[in-house]
C-alpha cells in the first residue's frame, strides 16, 4: 500500500488521466452486467403470485433508488472534504456526482409513480417515502444551480458544500421513512439484520441491477469530471497544452 | 422462460404501459446523460482548441 502514492491522484491533472482509462471499463463492465441483469428481470425472475408481471419495476426502482440516495451521501463527503482541506478535485467531483445523482432520483420517483398507479391506484401520494424522496431531487438541483450561480468557482464550491451536508440528514429520513412513518410504500425487502422477504431469483436480480447502475455511475461521473477538470483548470499550463495538442 | 408469446412479452400481463413506460424511461434517462456528456466534453474541447 504505502507503495502507491494515493495522493499523487488528487491533484486535477493527475486524475484527468486516470479517469480517462477507468472510465470506459466501467461503461463496458456496466453494460454487460446490466444486459444479464434484463435477462434475470424479463426472463429467468417468476411472476409475482400478488402483483403479476407489474413487480418487475423493482429491477430498476430499487437499484435506482438505492443509487440516488448513496451517490448523495458520497456528493456530501466530498464536499465536507473539499470544505475543509480545500482540496480542489474533492470539490469537482461533487460536481460531477451531482447530475448523475439527479438522475437516479429521476428514475427511482418516475418509476414509483409507473408501478405505484397499478398497485395503489394514485400516480403520488404526499407520503413520507415519497416526499423525502422528491426533497433530495430538489437537494441535488439546488445544489448545481447555487453552484451554477456563484461565479467564482471556490466560493461556488463553498456555498454548494453547505446545500449537499445539510441535505444529508434527508437521506436517513428517507431509509426509515418506510418505518417512522405510516406509508404506503412497502418496508425494505432487503435489509442487513434480516433475510430478504422475497424469491432469491427477484433477490439476485435487484442487486445485478444495482451493480451494473453503480458501474454506470462510476463511469458516468468519470467522464463528467474530466469535463469539470478542464473547465475549471482552463488556464493551468498543462490543460493549455493538451488543447494545443488536441 | 415465462412467455408464450412476443405478444404476451409485450403486454406484461396487463401491466405493459407501467413496465415499459418505466424501463424505457430509465434507458431514455442513461442515453440523454451519455449524450449530454459526450457534448459537453465536445465544447470545453473546441474551447481549448480555439485557444480562449
Amino acid at each position: 500500500m504505502s507503495s502507491i502514492r494515493w495522493y499523487k491522484y488528487s491533484s486535477p491533472q493527475t486524475f484527468y488521466p486516470l479517469a480517462g482509462r477507468l472510465a470506459p471499463w466501467f461503461g463496458v463492465t456496466a453494460a454487460l452486467v446490466a444486459l444479464y441483469g434484463l435477462y434475470i428481470s424479463f426472463f429467468l425472475a417468476p411472476t409475482d403470485f400478488q402483483q403479476g408481471e407489474a413487480y418487475r419495476i423493482i429491477f430498476i426502482h430499487v437499484p435506482a433508488a438505492w443509487l440516488s440516495m448513496f451517490l448523495y451521501l458520497i456528493m456530501a463527503a466530498w464536499a465536507a472534504i473539499g470544505l475543509a482541506w480545500h482540496t480542489r478535485l474533492s470539490s469537482m467531483m461533487a460536481l460531477a456526482i451531482a447530475p448523475t445523482g439527479a438522475v437516479m432520483t429521476f428514475i427511482a420517483l418516475w418509476t414509483g409513480a409507473l408501478w405505484g398507479k397499478p398497485m395503489w391506484g394514485a400516480w403520488w401520494v404526499w407520503d413520507a417515502r415519497l416526499t423525502s424522496e422528491l426533497i433530495l431531487l430538489f437537494l441535488y438541483l439546488g445544489f448545481m444551480f447555487l453552484h451554477a450561480a456563484i461565479d467564482d468557482p471556490r466560493r461556488a464550491d463553498r456555498a454548494a458544500a453547505v446545500i449537499a451536508i445539510v441535505g444529508a440528514i434527508n437521506v436517513p429520513i428517507i431509509y426509515f421513512s418506510v418505518k417512522w412513518w405510516n406509508t404506503l410504500h412497502q418496508g425494505a425487502s432487503v435489509s442487513l439484520t434480516k433475510s430478504p422477504t422475497m424469491a432469491s431469483t427477484m433477490l439476485w436480480g435487484m442487486l445485478i441491477m444495482s451493480v451494473a447502475f453503480w458501474l454506470y455511475s462510476i463511469a458516468a461521473v468519470l467522464t463528467r469530471v474530466r469535463s469539470v477538470i478542464l473547465e475549471r483548470e482552463r488556464n493551468a499550463d498543462w490543460v493549455r497544452q493538451l488543447g494545443e495538442n488536441a | 422462460m415465462n412467455w408464450e408469446s412476443v405478444s404476451a412479452f409485450i403486454n406484461m400481463g396487463g401491466y405493459g404501459t407501467y413496465v415499459w413506460g418505466s424501463f424505457g424511461v430509465t434507458a431514455a434517462c442513461f442515453a440523454f446523460e451519455l449524450l449530454a456528456l459526450r457534448a459537453r466534453r465536445r465544447q470545453i474541447i473546441s474551447a481549448l482548441k480555439a485557444g480562449d
